[in-house]
Parts: C-alpha cells; sequence; structure tokens
C-alpha cells in the first residue's frame, strides 16, 4: 500500500510500504478513505519530537471503511463507515473507565520509553513516535486500528467524510480546551493560536457560554477565519507591542478569565524572550518554546483558568509559577479524550450547531500529502486545514 | 460581626495530632504502606555524595579559571602546555561535579570520579618524576588525592550498594532481588486466581516457554535462553493464600535458582488490585552477567517490570498490547524496507 513516511526533517515521501495486518484478535483494519495533516504533525515534520524514526508511517487523523476484523470485535464489522480517535485505548482500565482515554494505562506497548521522561506513560497515539507506541499512523490506503470494539466510531450515512473527520482529533481537542475553561457567564475567553483546533476552540467557548472570544496569531488569513466563520475579536500580536497590555484594555484591567493555549512547543514572537528560546532550542538545551504559553499565564485574570491544548514534548523554562501561585490560577491541560467527545459532537453536527468543514482550505490527493506537508508548515497559499483523500 | 473566634484551651489539642481519633486513618490502612516506604529508603551514600559533587564543581572551576595558580600550588611549572592539561582536568571535574549532584544515575557518577582520581594519580606520578617540580608540594597534592579518592571509592561502592531490605538478602553473592508492582483493574479473587493457575505464566511473563503443572504443590517450567537454547527446572509451591499470596521456588538441586511471592491487596476506593512481586534469580554468569544485561536496558527488575505491564494487559485486555515496531524491533511494517513482519 502507500504510504506517507518522514524520512527526515522536512522530508516527508508516500512511498510502498507493506499492507498492515491483524496483530491481535481485537484489531481492525480501515481503508482510508479521508485523512488530515494535523498542527502536531508538524512538530514530527519539523524534527522536535523525540522517538521519530526514519520510515515512520504519520498521521492520526482518519477515516474509512472496514475491510478485516479480529475474531473478538464485536462492535464493529467489515463493510462499518468509521472514523478512528488518535488516542489509542484500550477501554477497560482504569484511565478509560474514567473517560481519560489519552492516557490509557495498557495501550502504549513502549510504556517504558516514555515513563523515562515524563514519569508515567499517556496512552499510544497512531503515527505519533516509539514513545507513543510505535503505531503506523493513518496517512496511508489502511490502517491497522488496535482496540476496534472500543475506538472507532460509525458515521451516519448522511453525513461526508468531511463533517465526520475531524471527530477523530481537532474538533474534540478544539473543544476539550474550552471545556477543561469551565466557563461562567459573562466569562471572556482568549485563544492564543487560529490554526484549526484554535479555531474550534473558539468556536466551542461560544456554544459553551463565553461572552466574547478573543483570537491572537500573526497570520492574517487564519485572524480573517477566526474573525468571519468563528466570531472571534483578534488581535495580531506582530502588529502590536505588548498582548497583554491589549488583552487588559480589551477587558478593562480584569484580563481574560479563561486562556486557551492552542500553540504548544513551537511559539512565536518578536523580541528578545523569542530570541532566548529559540537559541536554546537550536541548541538542545530546551525542547519547548512556550512563548504563548506565558502570555497565556501572565494575561489570565486572578482565579481565571488556563487550558493548554498546544503540544508540549519535552521541558520548559522561565514559567511563571509566581503568576500561577500568587494570582490562584488553574491549569488544565491534556491531549483530547477523543473517546468521550465523539458522540456528543457528531450530535451536533448532525443537529447543525457546529459545521468543522470551515476550516478546510486544501483538498489533495494521498499521492501529495509532502506538498501538503511544505505548504501547511510554510503557510503557503493561507493554508489552514489540508484534507487528503484516497 | 460574622466572624467569630472560638477560644479553645491548649490542654485539649496539645497531643500532637493533626486529625481528630475519628477522622484518623486505621492503622491496618496505613501501615503496609509504611512498611513499603521505610523499605524505599536510599543506601546511605547520599549525603558524602553532595559533599564531593560540590568539591568536584569547586576543584573543577579553580583548575579551569585559575590553572596558572594551581600548577604552582601542586608544585609543576606553570607553562602553557600544563595550564591546558589543567583546564581540561578542571573540565572533567565539572562534569563529574554536575553529574553527581543531577542524581541521575548517582552510583555510575560517583565511579565517574573514581576514573577521574586514577588519572589524576597518574598525571602526579609523571611529574612527581620530573626533577624540575617541586617534589613537596606534588607530593602533598598527590597525598590529598589519595584522600579523596579513598572517599569516592568508600561513597560509590555504598551507592552502588542494592538498598538494604529484606528483599535481597545475599545480593552481594550475585542472587538479583527485585521488587515490583502494579495496580490492576479487577478483583483480587479474579488476579489471583489466574496467577494461580502457574500455566499462564507463560502468556504474561515473556521469557518462560511452558509451565506445567505436574503435582498438587510442583510444576514444570521451561524458560528460553541465549542462542535458542532453554533451561528447566522444577519448582514447589511454598506459600498459597487465597486472594492474598502466591510464593515459589526452584527445589533444590536445579539447575538454576529462582524463587518469587505474588501479594494482591485491593487497592484503595475500588481501583482494584494491587499486585506486588518480589523475585530473587541467579543471572546467568552471576553478578557480571547482570551488569551486562544492564548495559541492554535487561537490568534486573526491568523484565519483571515488563512482565507486570503485560500481565496488567491481559488481565483487563485479553492480551498484550503490541504495534508494528514492538512486534519487530527496528524497520517494521510500517517501514518502506519491503520486510514484512515477523510474529
Amino acid at each position: 500500500m502507500k504510504a506517507t513516511c518522514w524520512m527526515g526533517k522536512h522530508k516527508m515521501e508516500v512511498v510502498n510500504v507493506p499492507d498492515p495486518r491483524i496483530l491481535s484478535q481485537g484489531d481492525c483494519i480501515v481503508k482510508v478513505t479521508s485523512t488530515a495533516i494535523c498542527g502536531s504533525d508538524l512538530h514530527l515534520y519539523n524534527a522536535f519530537m523525540p522517538g521519530l524514526e526514519h520510515g515512520d508511517i504519520l498521521g492520526h487523523e482518519f477515516m474509512g471503511e472496514v475491510v478485516e476484523v479480529g475474531n473478538n470485535v464485536k462492535n464493529v464489522q467489515v463493510g462499518d463507515r468509521v472514523v478512528v480517535p488518535f488516542p489509542i485505548a484500550c477501554g477497560h482500565c482504569a484511565a478509560c473507565k474514567a473517560g481519560l482515554t489519552s492516557v490509557c494505562e495498557n495501550s502504549n506497548p513502549n510504556a517504558w520509553m516514555a515513563e523515562k521522561l515524563m514519569g508515567h506513560s499517556p496512552s499510544g497515539i497512531f503515527g505519533y513516535t516509539h514513545l507513543l507506541g510505535g503505531f503506523a499512523g493513518g496517512q496511508a490506503e489502511y490502517a491497522r486500528v488496535p482496540f476496534a470494539d472500543f475506538g472507532p466510531l460509525k458515521v451516519p450515512d448522511e453525513l461526508t467524510d468531511e463533517q465526520a473527520l475531524f471527530l477523530s482529533d481537532i474538533l474534540p481537542t478544539g473543544y476539550m480546551g474550552a471545556e477543561m475553561c469551565d466557563i461562567k457567564p459573562g466569562d471572556t475567553v482568549a485563544v492564543w493560536g487560529c490554526g484549526p483546533v484554535g479555531l474550534f476552540a473558539i468556536a466551542s467557548a461560544y456554544l459553551l457560554g463565553a461572552e466574547r472570544v478573543i483570537a491572537i496569531d500573526r497570520f492574517p488569513y487564519r485572524l480573517q477565519m477566526a474573525r468571519e466563520k468563528a466570531g472571534a475579536i483578534t488581535i495580531n500580536y506582530m502588529e502590536i507591542d505588548s498582548v497583554q497590555d491589549v488583552l487588559k484594555d480589551l477587558t478593562a484591567g480584569r484580563g481574560p478569565d479563561r486562556c486557551i493555549d492552542a500553540v504548544g512547543m513551537e511559539g512565536y514572537s518578536h523580541g528578545l524572550f523569542y530570541m532566548h528560546d529559540r537559541m536554546k532550542q537550536m541548541m538542545r538545551m530546551q525542547p519547548d518554546r512556550p512563548i504563548a504559553l506565558r502570555e497565556a499565564i501572565l494575561s489570565c485574570a486572578s482565579g481565571g483558568t488556563v487550558s493548554v491544548i498546544g503540544v508540549y514534548g519535552g521541558l520548559i523554562d522561565k514559567f511563571p509559577m509566581n503568576a500561577v501561585m500568587n494570582r490562584s490560577l488553574t491549569i488544565r491541560a491534556g491531549q483530547c479524550h477523543v473517546h468521550r467527545y465523539m458522540r456528543p459532537l457528531l450530535e451536533r453536527i448532525q443537529n447543525g450547531d457546529i459545521d468543522p468543514t470551515f476550516v478546510i482550505t486544501h483538498r489533495m490527493k494521498l499521492d501529495d500529502a509532502a506538498r501538503g506537508y511544505e505548504m501547511f508548515n510554510q503557510k503557503e497559499d493561507n493554508c489552514e486545514k489540508v484534507v487528503l483523500s484516497a | 460581626m460574622g466572624t467569630q473566634i472560638e477560644h479553645t484551651t491548649r490542654s485539649s489539642n496539645g497531643n500532637g495530632s493533626a486529625l481528630a481519633a475519628n477522622r484518623r486513618p486505621a492503622s491496618d490502612v496505613t501501615a503496609p504502606y509504611q512498611r513499603i516506604a521505610d523499605r524505599d529508603r536510599g543506601t546511605g551514600g547520599e549525603s558524602l555524595a553532595d559533599f564531593l559533587g560540590y568539591f568536584s564543581l569547586g576543584l573543577g572551576l579553580a583548575e579551569f579559571l585559575m590553572p596558572g595558580g594551581m600548577a604552582r600550588l601542586i608544585g609543576i611549572e606553570s607553562d602553557e602546555r600544563n595550564r591546558n592539561l589543567l583546564r581540561a582536568m578542571g573540565l572533567r571535574e565539572i562534569t563529574s561535579g554536575v553529574a553527581v549532584l543531577s542524581k541521575q544515575q548517582p552510583a555510575k557518577a560517583m565511579w565517574s570520579r573514581v576514573m577521574g582520581d586514577a588519572i589524576d594519580l597518574a598525571c602526579l606520578g609523571v611529574a612527581l618524576a620530573n626533577s624540575d617540580n617541586d617534589r613537596g608540594r606534588t607530593l602533598f597534592a598527590t597525598t590529598n588525592v589519595l584522600a579523596v579518592t579513598a572517599l569516592d571509592v568508600m561513597c560509590a561502592r555504598q551507592l552502588s550498594r542494592q538498598p538494604e531490605t529484606p528483599a535481597n538478602e545475599g545480593a552481594d553473592e550475585g542472587i538479583i532481588h527485585t521488587r515490583r508492582s502494579v495496580t490492576v483493574n479487577r478483583q483480587p479473587g479474579e488476579v489471583y486466581g489466574f496467577w494461580r493457575d502457574f500455566t499462564n505464566l507463560p502468556r504474561f511473563m515473556r521469557h518462560l516457554e511452558s509451565v506445567r503443572v505436574t503435582g498438587e504443590r510442583r510444576s514444570h517450567w521451561v524458560a528460553k535462553a541465549p542462542a535458542g537454547k532453554s533451561v528447566e527446572w522444577d519448582a514447589e509451591l511454598t506459600a498459597d493464600t487465597p486472594d492474598e499470596l502466591i510464593a515459589w521456588r526452584s527445589v533444590e538441586g536445579s539447575e538454576i535458582y529462582n524463587a518469587g511471592s505474588v501479594r494482591f491487596r485491593p487497592a484503595p476506593g475500588g481501583r482494584g488490585t494491587e499486585v506486588r512481586v518480589d523475585m530473587e534469580y541467579d543471572p546467568p554468569f552471576g553478578k557480571l552477567g547482570s551488569k551486562v544485561a544492564m548495559l541492554f536496558r535487561e537490568e534486573p527488575g526491568q523484565q519483571v517490570q515488563d512482565d507486570l505491564r503485560y500481565f496488567k494487559q491481559v488481565m483487563e485486555t485479553g492480551d498484550i498490547v503490541v504495534s508494528d515496531a514492538t512486534k519487530q524491533r527496528g524497520p517494521h511494517s510500517g517501514q518502506p524496507d519491503g520486510r514484512g513482519v515477523s510474529l
């Protein structure tokens, strides 16, 4: 089959690889009809995540048709059309039972590696380094899906692939970012990053009752989408001196009650702090550039919540713990527990509360995945979201 | 107006207990955990290691920043070559110091200091042989280094020791003791029952090929050995308390020595079962063998930890969880070299 493989920094290739096989009787094989490139795939593309090897198949947002099932699989059948959540979760451990599927205790076969770096291991993830399991990803013609009884969600016929695909990751991720904020009436929510997850976080914050949402980015086309499609007030941080000051001004000195970091480890800024972080990252002294996170913490209203859904891969420094402690901030974070959001969000799509297709700007064939990565990374042609089809 | 301060007499709460008697946890709940915590204390070399770590940093900085002064102090010529040598030694000292203080691998870091001492002593020996040097000062320096070397060796040996626990008596004779635990989201009865049927063990102890029950208390174990060979032995059940404890050991005169126990205890608040394994075994080629194995991540305990993880997976999901990459090390079906997956 054809698959999109990471062949080194900034080097993706669609090549022929052996077809996946059922390795455990709880698996199914999905013939991928649609898949997408995620912003977090760019952290891999840019070689910032530990534990990636040449030739690894990437892709954790995918859906398609079940073509083979293991003997123990009961909930899906050959022919079913399914969308697959990006965290791999067993459905039986204490974490899964508590709805925390992205920290499933059983699904990372390389848990010992993750434990060395993170203390405990999160779940395995499709196409997301050997640290998180070494599972082949879904930017391919076929994918092996473990725990087929628990993960894949059947998609009703009336929904198109494009309507359902983002249930695999970015829609639930953006939604969880807003949900973790515990939004109260009158709350102002600020969202750093207007990539697809940021846009879904904005939309979700409104769905959950935010008074207004302020979006922060540097690309005019992304800010335009945030304004026109998701209803946010927008700030282009390249055009102003201080995001903090503008946020203070917009909230009459209070600061936003809830702040969402939808940027993660590759933050950008002008000024000295950025140079400092970039240098340290280049010298491998600090894997992450936590610029948005710092800004979110310093901007957040006292007693407020900072919700982190941007991905971090290692340690950070210059973390303003003084602001967190002295101003009673709550920090919440997590890879999305996609399984618990899929069904309710599917219903929201069905009843028209939200139309996730608005983030798509580019549609390509799987064969052109390498070009898709390049465009998305360079923000060429106002690239917001690339969907690849078989 | 809303606030009232209640005055209490000192004697009523001066008994040193933070919680009222009916709020305190029952001691049968906490006592087993206190025992575990007590067993986990360090080996006794830690505070000396801290001192030596700071000593390394100080000496290293002095050598690196003031090589000329240092050369005069130890009675050698302060020429360019010697100064550069001292700077290099200073960097080595600083590295050792940082390694010791970071406490990532305390024993290895301390042995690195011992190696450094050996180099220092060798250099000082060369210096002593050179009659141009102030031998009195060089001899004084050598005496100091010898003293520090003694401390380093002592500390490194202390840190290399396994913590002294009832579970690892005999560790110095080359027998490996290890203690690992995992929480399984199943009831103790179910977990005990699965383990008690020894024929299930090869499903999660991956070095085992088979276990055959040969009698009421006896079983025959076959394990994989390097180079496609296998080793076999008979084991006997030494303790069996339903839902709580199973213990076994290889019978007298077996080819290899192996003994273990597993305890089951309900985890608090309905979190399933805490499974604690104590194992001891005689590694192939004794202590040296286990050191070599450590280089390949097969440190004592790692295998037991992996096995416990597999045990949890089998109990909770019915199977060991695999990805393409774990089915086969190196290139796997997810990698385009055309080789298939070997199952």
